[in-house]
């Protein structure tokens, strides 16, 4: 019979787990989404906007790094445990197996998962950690003046320019719209499954919260994917270009005057 | 009508199954599916061949024996009609159709297209029933149900328990059966007193069966002949959710 693991969780419980770290996730993508918008509104927005978030006690920060590496931990978990009993339910294939209604996105979770995970973790070596070889933005990029309300002026890092920079590379640029490509299809049954699953929609609910689940995605994928866009068609562009065009001769001048503050 | 038919034979549970292909000839549009299989029973058995085994018994939609995956699909092409109602003018003269038994591993094989069942029994045992004081019924009006309650109870009892969920699931789930048999009680007064307990049981022991888990496709609601919803899911999910609440606290009635 089965060989469910001793850790006796039952199927219903690991979907409920799947659906509460879906959503969490999903709630960390939408406030990530509206605090990159923020570039639209100029430097001085984006970098004040990061500034104040590296400025929270290290608790705070490495409290809510933790709290999403865990949810992401037991999202993928499940997802592994879930799929290897799916495939042991099912012994075979049908001699012309098809599909009546499954949607696309349904079907391809765990490969638009995975795909998505790889982007992450690229994502964060590349714009959190910044230690992809040739992307190494605390050296390259000049620091920040940014202006307080009391008119004091601090040496920030300069996120802004950094978002410029990243998404001047074709590579990095289309990785990331397909990446987000998949999360929009992934968030689109995703997001319509985890009412299902936690047993909140009905008759009437399930049609307009399959709606409202593919808008949010839609929606998700066009705010993520309107910076890349845009720096291609030049609406973010770098502020000073002098400056940025020759910044490699620029750099040891520029480090002496980065302070420890600006290049958190 | 002539057709080419693939069917899978299997000598019994512990074989190995094998498509084969057999010609039928002469065949009504009017006749149904299993009337074709007949047909091709008294050619294989006047051919001294021995005939392909397939479960059987209402022929009118409503037992829920016939189980038959024709062309990949539980049932056949024809949304909400079981194997037995679907009837040949609904495919092509010359054309191919597979024939499989239900695919899943709580349903082993026992001979050609029949599986056993009675997994779906063990899961109906553990909860699908409520405990009344047996003798005289009491007046039919009683205990008001909304009728709301009145209707979405009879959708859910509307399930034959045929097994085509499972079938056309691609994780073999079992949640569409096991929901319908939930919610049904569960919805009516009468299945309120057992209503935590009923779907903690019911969901472990399809768990232990071994069926696969929901991943919301949605294809069992697809071929189900009675139209057994996805709400229904949705329905257990909450009342299981509700239940391991109060289980964890030990106030499970």
């Amino acid at each position: 019979m089965s060989s469910k693991s001793c850790i006796c969780i039952s199927s219903l419980q690991k979907k409920f787990l799947m659906a509460i770290t879906g959503v969490l996730l999903f709630g960390f993508v939408i406030v990530h989404m509206l605090g990159n918008l923020q570039v639209f509104l100029g430097p001085d927005a984006i970098n004040l906007y990061a500034y104040k978030l590296h400025s929270l006690p290290a608790f705070v920060m490495w409290g809510a790094r933790l709290s999403l590496l865990l949810m992401v931990g037991v999202h993928i978990l499940m997802a592994v445990k879930l799929t290897i009993e799916n495939k042991k339910s099912r012994p075979r294939e049908y001699d012309n197996e098809g599909t009546v209604q499954a949607s696309y996105s349904s079907r391809t979770m765990p490969m638009t998962g995975l795909i998505v995970l790889s982007f992450i973790i690229f994502h964060i070596l590349h714009y959190t950690s910044r230690v992809v070889p040739g992307m190494e933005y605390d050296d390259k990029i000049p620091s920040y003046s940014l202006e307080f309300e009391d008119g004091s002026v601090k040496q920030v890092f300069d996120v802004y320019a950094m978002i410029v920079e990243g998404f001047s590379n074709y590579f990095v640029s289309f990785f990331y719209i397909l990446s987000m490509g998949l999360l929009c299809m992934h968030l689109s049954h995703g997001l319509s499954s985890m009412f299902q699953t936690l047993g909140l929609r009905n008759k009437v609910w399930r049609p307009r919260l399959n709606n409202v689940a593919r808008a949010t995605a839609l929606f998700i994928f066009i705010g993520f994917a309107a910076i890349p866009i845009s720096v291609f068609s030049g609406v973010l562009h770098h502020n000073d270009s002098n400056t940025y065009s020759s910044l490699n001769s620029v750099n040891d001048v520029q480090n002496d005057n980065i302070t420890s503050e600006g290049t958190q | 009508m002539k057709l080419k038919l693939r069917i899978w034979r299997q000598e019994s549970s512990g074989c190995k199954g094998r498509m084969v292909e057999y010609e039928v000839d002469n065949i009504s549009e009017n006749s149904s599916f299993l009337e074709m299989m007949d047909l091709l029973n008294e050619d294989l058995v006047s051919e001294g061949k021995e005939a392909v085994a397939f479960d059987h018994d209402c022929r009118e939609g409503i037992c829920g024996s016939c189980s038959l995956t024709i062309n990949g699909i539980p049932h056949g092409p024809q949304k909400a009609t079981t194997a037995c109602q679907l009837h040949m003018r609904h495919f092509d003269d010359g054309q191919t159709i597979s024939i499989e038994p239900w695919n899943a591993r709580p349903f082993p094989v026992i001979k050609d297209l029949v599986v056993n069942r009675s997994a779906f029994d063990k899961i109906i045992q553990s909860g699908g029933y409520i405990s009344v004081r047996a003798g005289s019924a009491q007046d039919a009006n009683a205990i008001p149900i909304p009728k709301q309650d009145a209707d979405f109870a009879m959708d859910a009892a509307a399930c034959i328990g045929c097994g085509a969920c499972v079938a056309a699931c691609k994780n073999a789930s079992a949640m569409l059966f096991t929901s319908a048999k939930v919610s049904q009680l569960n919805t009516l007064p009468q299945g309120k007193p057992e209503k935590d307990r009923r779907v903690l049981n019911m969901v472990k022991t399809m768990d232990q069966a071994g069926f696969g888990n929901c991943t919301n496709y949605g294809e069992c609601e697809a071929v189900c002949p009675k139209e057994i919803s996805l709400d229904m899911i949705a329905k257990m999910n909450r009342d299981y959710a509700v239940a391991s609440v109060k289980n964890f606290f030990g106030t499970v009635a």
